[in-house]
């Protein structure tokens, strides 16, 4: 699981209001190199969540992401390639994510994260 | 600029469809294009040949090179009913349209196409010897040709192709401009696919879904009922990026092995792997409040329930209301296995636009199959709407006597608002609190597997036009 998935995941627990960024426990990560495609990169930039990307890459052991971004940063080639590793190389192969609120844990086996949700959960 | 297309006697519905989405990706628009289309004189609407004007030689290159389903396209210098006819208006075609493919240096070579009919080599010579009045200057080259130019003939079109006749024989000279590289289709096919599903998609349809979808370099396409990735890899093969869900844990995580899963089936053809894969449901979408226009285009083939049906969240016996929730105990939560039930058509569609309204950027497309009933009875089947979703194409693909599937393309036009939102939301409830009644209301099994009633007139009364089965 790569952190732009991680991005995008909440913990949709019935009852849960703010399930939102999911903690990440670290059993095993890799990284793999992919290419680069800044339109792409671009696009998510509008969309991610930063502060939950800084975090979820400083559990990965990444810190190389500015705290604090703006747009004007999208020209620096050095952002670009750091914004890259953290959001596309990095993953997340066996592992949990855990709901903020409720503590309840999703596993993450061969890089799949398992969102389904118990039965007194729906 | 007119052109002459030449489409492949095959999914009749999705030849223009395709074509006219590939025109929109060239210029870069997502909406509906519609083009000019004509037929040739006498020519059945179903016939492989079709004038359609384009802005540019490059817009009808990329869209004829990128198709799927477009045989050849060709820059018209002359058509007759006769070869005299054709003579004098290749004759007056200006000069400098065609001199620069005739000159000195290059290489060509003529092809003789006809439709329903095959010509003997023998006779394709002739035909081609006729041609010796085009000032052809450059060597033939059969293998690699510079340029290539295409003499089509239609004498007794209709003899065996299940259109009806033209009464008028037409003949057709032309330079091709370009031409489908249905190679892919080879490459692709399922036969060769190393993890396969029972419901994986054929190459050539996951190929028009992308095509349909506008897919391409940089765009992120989503398949929230990924089986074993068969339609994105087509997204893929196209260059976009691909992001896949399922409720079946086993096709989306373990595959047959290390080496047959869905990843491997992107590794086989070379293509980047899936930005993600992850186990979640449809009907419980588990993506983060606000976040919303994610996706430039969402592909799927629903299940329907006719060869496989759907799963959702929730025990059969729960959604019935005869049971409470079972609490799974702490000490058996890690491998505890939940339970599902079945997931209704109308449900599942609806669940699916309601997604697609939140997760598409707007002009983002929403590609994919709907079930229709072929009962006569029946009256035209209606397809699913929503306001944030404008129709772009609706192309049929019969499947049995009983069955057939349309693949609906839409193009989000208005934003998805709070008031959407909340809709969707009591829906939803609806939905669960009346799991019973939609399961029996949209049961497509039955209908398709029931016994046919032989001895009834329904069996016969179907006319049977050929057209659209091939």
């Amino acid at each position: 699981m790569r952190l732009l998935t991680h991005n995008m995941l909440s913990s949709n627990i019935k009852g849960v209001t703010n399930g939102f960024p999911l903690g990440i426990e670290v059993e095993k990560m890799e990284e793999k190199e992919v290419e680069m495609n800044t339109d792409f990169l671009r696009n998510m930039f509008a969309k991610v969540e930063w502060k939950a990307l800084v975090e979820a890459a400083k559990t990965l052991g990444y810190t190389e992401l500015p705290d604090n971004v703006e747009p004007s940063m999208l020209e620096s080639d050095e952002f670009m390639r750091r914004f890259h590793h953290a959001l596309l190389e990095l993953h997340l192969e066996e592992g949990v994510l855990v709901c903020p609120e409720t503590g309840r844990k999703f596993p993450v086996n061969k890089g799949i994260p398992n969102m389904l949700l118990h039965e007194d959960e729906v | 600029m007119r052109y002459l297309c030449v489409f492949y006697h095959r999914l009749l519905e999705y030849r223009k469809a395709e074509f006219e989405s590939l025109a929109g990706l060239f210029d870069g628009r997502s909406g509906a294009t519609r083009l000019e289309w004509r037929l040739p004189e006498d020519h059945h609407p179903d016939s492989p040949f079709h004038f359609v004007d384009l802005p540019s030689e490059e817009a009808a290159r990329f869209v004829a090179n990128r198709s799927i389903l477009v045989k050849g396209m060709y820059e018209i210098w002359g058509e007759g009913r006769s070869f005299e006819e054709l003579e004098d208006a290749i004759r007056s075609y200006p000069d400098e349209r065609k001199m620069i493919y005739l000159s000195h240096g290059s290489t060509f070579k003529i092809s003789v196409e006809s439709f329903g009919k095959a010509i003997s080599s023998h006779e394709q010579n002739e035909r081609i010897q006729k041609l010796a009045f085009v000032p052809f200057q450059g060597r033939v080259n059969l293998r690699n040709p510079d340029h290539k130019f295409c003499l089509i003939d239609n004498d007794d079109y209709g003899d065996k192709n299940g259109l009806p006749p033209a009464s008028q024989r037409r003949i057709f000279f032309g330079r091709e401009v370009g031409a489908s590289d249905r190679k892919i289709l080879q490459t692709y096919q399922l036969k060769s696919r190393k993890y396969l599903g029972p419901t994986a998609m054929d190459a050539e349809i996951a190929f028009l879904m992308a095509n349909q979808a506008q897919a391409k370099p940089g765009k992120l396409v989503y398949d929230p009922f990924v089986g074993t990735g068969s339609i994105l890899v087509g997204a893929a093969h196209f260059g976009a990026m691909t992001m896949g869900a399922d409720i079946d844990i086993r096709v989306v995580r373990d595959g047959r092995g290390p080496d047959c899963n869905v990843w491997s089936n992107f590794k086989q053809y070379g293509l980047p792997l899936p930005i993600s894969l992850l186990r979640a449901d449809n009907n419980l979408p588990p993506w983060r409040a606000g976040l919303k226009e994610m996706f430039d285009a969402i592909i799927c083939d629903p299940p329907y329930g006719v060869r496989a049906g759907g799963r959702k969240s929730g025990g059969r016996k729960l959604l019935k209301g005869a049971v409470d929730p079972y609490t799974v105990p702490d000490d058996k939560r890690t491998g505890h296995i939940p339970s599902t039930a079945p997931y209704s058509l109308v449900e599942c569609v609806h669940d699916l636009l309601d997604l697609a309204a939140r997760m598409l950027v707007m002009g983002g497309r929403l590609v994919y199959f709907y079930p229709v009933l072929r009962d006569e009875d029946s009256p035209d089947p209606a397809f699913p709407e929503h306001p944030c979703f404008e129709a772009v194409a609706t192309c049929e693909q019969i499947l049995s006597f009983r069955y057939s599937r349309v693949l609906l393309t839409m193009v989000k036009v208005a934003p998805y608002t709070e008031e959407i939102e909340s809709a969707a939301g009591l829906r939803h409830l609806e939905f669960k609190e009346n799991h019973l009644k939609w399961l029996e209301d949209g049961n497509l099994h039955s209908a398709v597997f029931s016994p046919a009633d032989v001895n009834g007139e329904k069996l016969s009364s179907k006319p049977k036009y050929r057209g659209k089965y091939v």
